[in-house]
């Protein structure tokens, strides 16, 4: 890397991604409100339809969500590189908190203080996840179709119990079933 | 050999778990049990402590258990091993979809896989109250019959107050979830809620 404006856009990915590990608990959806703030609001990196994609294919595809978020973004903005930075940074909050703990706490313990600490923020994260589902939904539900799709997902997965993968497949299928029959449709 | 069956175990994991890391513990059970890293009552305080503690709970598991293996060198490989899959596949993905973005299958596929995703998003935020918000499963019959003593009242009142501190207040959601901490500390350590 010759150029330091590089360098320095690479430095501030790595750090957006360090304090989306840092501030990430309860698994991959709760980074989801931050990652959104800090891409769209703050640095102005994706679009919030943007941010949507990156969470259609990071949710499709196996492994950690967080990781596959991180390496999305990265790539999207500055290529290889920028996913190596996202991914690294993401991962390093968890790898140095734990081995902090096992290695020096031993155990993380029944302190009162900091368990109630993880109850606020495991509760806060119900709030805000639900905050960027309404924000996302308003960019990306307009049409009826949209609103069947979405409903029918959150029926699916939260009620039947169907995994995600499936019912991804399913609306990719049926997104271009539908595009395909309208395309048509204003051909003629 | 321990290293590279260490590196193969959280390699597997990462490439077939789907659903991201809570629904991928089983499959770390099962890898852990089978080649030995550690006995199930050191898994459970595996599952309890990569649940609170900040990052991705597939990545601190990772961590813990090379670290129960090897110490800081099985960490390193055991998280290299889980986080490299998901990197190599998401490349060759986006590189797919960079090519295809103007095709008319992949934009068709795109438009349905989009609302869904908001779909699931409201789920995950049902999934993530189960058990924190409520005192049982938030999708079950109880909700309906068991009343008000169902909820834990407290953390409502925590979520509801995350809600209108990003809405209304515009508040940045590190800012909300530091709130939420600290009050949660104050009620934990004053003994106003049992944790």
């Amino acid at each position: 890397m010759k150029n330091k404006g590089e360098v320095k856009e690479l430095a501030s990915l790595f750090a957006a991604f360090l304090k989306l590990g840092l501030f990430t608990i309860g698994g991959g959806y709760a980074m989801i409100p931050q990652m959104q703030h800090l891409a769209v609001e703050e640095h102005g990196w994706l679009t919030d339809e943007e941010v949507v994609d990156c969470i259609a294919v990071s949710q499709s595809l196996p492994g950690i969500i967080a990781i596959n978020m991180a390496t999305y973004i990265g790539r999207k903005l500055y290529g290889m590189k920028g996913a190596v930075c996202a991914t690294v940074g993401v991962v390093i909050p968890s790898f140095v908190i734990i081995s902090l703990i096992v290695l020096v706490l031993g155990a993380i313990g029944e302190n009162p203080w900091l368990q109630g600490a993880f109850l606020g923020v495991k509760a806060a994260v119900c709030g805000l996840i639900l905050v960027s589902a309404v924000r996302l939904g308003r960019q990306v539900l307009r049409t009826p179709f949209q609103w069947v799709l979405m409903l029918g997902a959150l029926a699916a997965i939260a009620f039947a119990g169907i995994n995600a993968v499936w019912v991804i497949l399913a609306a990719a299928l049926l997104g271009i079933i539908y595009s395909s029959i309208r395309s048509g449709k204003e051909v003629r | 050999m321990g290293f590279v069956n260490l590196f193969a175990a959280f390699f597997r994991i990462g490439l077939f778990g789907f659903g991201g890391g809570l629904a991928m513990l089983p499959l770390i059970y099962q890898s852990v049990q089978q080649f030995g890293f550690m006995d199930p009552a050191e898994f459970s305080d595996l599952l309890a402590l990569s649940q609170v503690t900040p990052g991705p709970i597939a990545v601190n598991a990772a961590t813990y258990v090379g670290l129960h293996f090897a110490g800081l060198p099985g960490a390193a490989v055991a998280t290299f091993g889980v986080v490299l899959p998901e990197f190599i596949i998401m490349m060759m993905v986006c590189r797919f979809l960079d090519r295809f973005r103007e095709n008319r299958l992949v934009e068709g596929a795109f438009t349905g896989i989009r609302p869904v995703t908001i779909g699931l998003l409201f789920a995950a935020a049902l999934f993530v109250s189960d058990g924190v918000l409520t005192r049982g499963p938030v999708i079950s019959k109880a909700i309906l019959t068991a009343g008000a003593g169902y909820f834990d009242w407290i953390a409502v009142g925590i979520g509801a107050g995350a809600v209108l501190l990003m809405t209304a207040a515009k508040m940045k959601p590190i800012r909300v979830m530091l709130l939420a901490a600290a009050a949660g500390a104050v009620l934990g350590g004053t003994g106003l809620i049992q944790v």
